[in-house]
């Protein structure tokens, strides 16, 4: 395949970025989209010029790592991690358009990479258990109903990549969140803690400078995890409980 | 290309890079969320919804006649008597309806705010395809609302503008003499396109807003409700121009 590659350039968080193009040859369909990437790059070292930065690590869907908007989609057009994509999704001669995650939440280090360190302040305000040190407890102490384990587990399944974030028009992380209450909010364990956590996360989500969700539904089309919309309900009715109770 | 920077350095409130507990806020409140917000304007919606519901059904007796409408018209004034003073019922709904705009309109406009500074840069090429065009439209399309809304007070209820020239203390000549003109019909039609884009997007989005879609099903049975009302109430309102342009409802 013989690509035209649009790409945004940005030495560092201070200075102004462009797009560049890029012409790329012999491309399989069966490389991952950031094995084409590698390929460019490798040309771009040998010619002296400096390789495109971008994030990966697992490259293989779990990790969260990789994340770029492709012609417009987070993740481009199949359901699943820009490491997971394949270049059979594109044609011969395609002109691809490579974007970070766009969110001021979400600053551009270099290139195509993004700090996410916002998510992982929303996560410190309450997207975990406080669970006092000893003997792990028997696993079947606490029984779980086998719906709320199977809707917690799905909620769990959220890799927090940001692709929510980078296809809300909003620029809201509504679906993040609401994955990381409805996961907790399902399980016995969860409970103690629902009130803050929600009040405390959402707060952090707003201070970081998301915007509100408008219930539009680009995020969960565009989630690899396929995390449905139903979470962001939860998370309203946790919070309107939250409200309820004096928070 | 050029494009502008995409992090204006060092310009982010307080945040320090890479030390994350810098940044946790602290004494954080529910009710000043976005989510909060949210909840306000989902509230407020619902009393448009069923106002406007109730709106469209007077508005249908029209087809009964002049004398129908009008009774109807001079009922809503003694509505509650005599428990509530002559128009006393129509004072509290206008109150409850001024209230929910006020509350409508500004938590809109901080969370729109909101929206267009959480991403200052934007995207080269961005693709919406699996949002419906009414989601893309409700804050544009809520301003042509209010200026809608501000028009039509004017017109029948505020200053009671006869296009025509005509009279304007008889609700059932008023309302045909407005719609026999072409021009206006057009606009109250293209307001009920706008008022049903709206809803069809607005209704689902309240029921959201507000817990009550936590699972497929509940979602897709308001996505249909939002659709089925938004249709009834934007297609019954229509009908009265529509018929008045027509010249089936005539003085």
């Amino acid at each position: 395949m013989r690509l035209t590659l649009k790409i945004w350039r940005q030495p560092d968080a201070a200075t102004a970025g462009a797009i560049h193009t890029y012409e790329v040859d012999e491309i399989s369909e069966d490389m991952s989209f950031l094995e084409m990437l590698d390929v460019l790059n490798e040309q771009l070292n040998s010619e002296g010029e400096e390789p495109i930065a971008f994030d990966s690590d697992c490259r293989e869907g779990i990790c969260g790592m990789c994340g770029l908007m492709i012609n417009g989609e987070a993740h481009g057009p199949q359901v699943t991690t820009t490491c997971q994509l394949h270049m059979r999704s594109f044609h011969d001669g395609e002109t691809i358009t490579v974007e970070p995650w766009r969110a001021d939440a979400f600053p551009v280090l270099k290139d195509l990479v993004v700090d996410r360190g916002a998510f992982d302040r929303i996560i410190q305000q309450g997207g975990y258990i406080s669970v006092n040190t000893g003997a792990a407890p028997d696993a079947h102490a606490t029984p779980v109903p086998k719906d709320n384990a199977d809707r917690a587990f799905d909620a769990a399944t959220c890799i927090g990549c940001g692709a929510c974030v980078a296809s809300c028009p909003n620029g809201s992380a509504s679906l993040f969140v609401g994955a990381k209450i409805t996961h907790l909010g399902e399980l016995p364990q969860g409970q103690a803690e629902r009130d803050s956590r929600v009040v405390n996360m959402v707060a952090q989500h707003d201070h970081e400078g998301f915007g509100g969700c408008t219930n539009i539904g680009e995020c969960t089309a565009a989630c690899p995890k396929g995390i449905p919309l139903d979470v962001i309900s939860q998370l309203n009715r946790d919070m309107l409980t939250a409200i309820k109770h004096g928070h | 290309m050029s494009h502008p920077p995409t992090v204006r350095a060092g310009a982010r409130r307080d945040t320090v890079p890479f030390v994350a507990t810098a940044t946790l806020v602290k004494n954080s409140r529910s009710t000043r969320s976005t989510i909060a917000l949210k909840i306000l304007m989902a509230v407020s919606g619902i009393v448009f919804i069923g106002f406007v519901l109730a709106h469209m059904y007077g508005n249908l007796k029209a087809f009964a006649g002049h004398d129908a409408y009008n009774t109807y018209a001079e009922h809503l004034r003694e509505f509650g008597e005599p428990m509530l003073p002559h128009t006393g019922f129509l004072w509290v709904l206008r109150v409850v309806l001024l209230v929910s705009l006020v509350v409508h309109v500004s938590a809109a406009v901080v969370l729109w705010r909101r929206a267009r500074r959480a991403r200052t840069v934007k995207y080269v090429v961005k693709k919406n395809n699996h949002s419906t065009w009414a989601s893309h439209l409700m804050r544009w399309g809520g301003l042509t609302l209010l200026l809608f809304i501000i028009w039509h007070l004017l017109n029948f209820t505020i200053g009671k503008i006869n296009v025509q020239g005509g009279s304007t203390n008889d609700p059932y000549n008023l309302l045909v003499d407005s719609f026999d003109t072409w021009w206006l019909t057009l606009i109250y039609l293209f307001a009920m396109a706008m008022l049903g884009a709206h809803l069809h997007h607005g209704i689902w989005s309240s029921m959201q807003t507000l817990g009550l879609t936590n699972n497929e099903r509940s979602r897709a049975r308001a996505k249909t409700t939002g659709f089925v009302l938004a249709v009834i109430i934007a297609g019954g309102f229509s009908l009265v121009p529509i018929f008045v342009l027509a010249g089936v409802i005539t003085k």
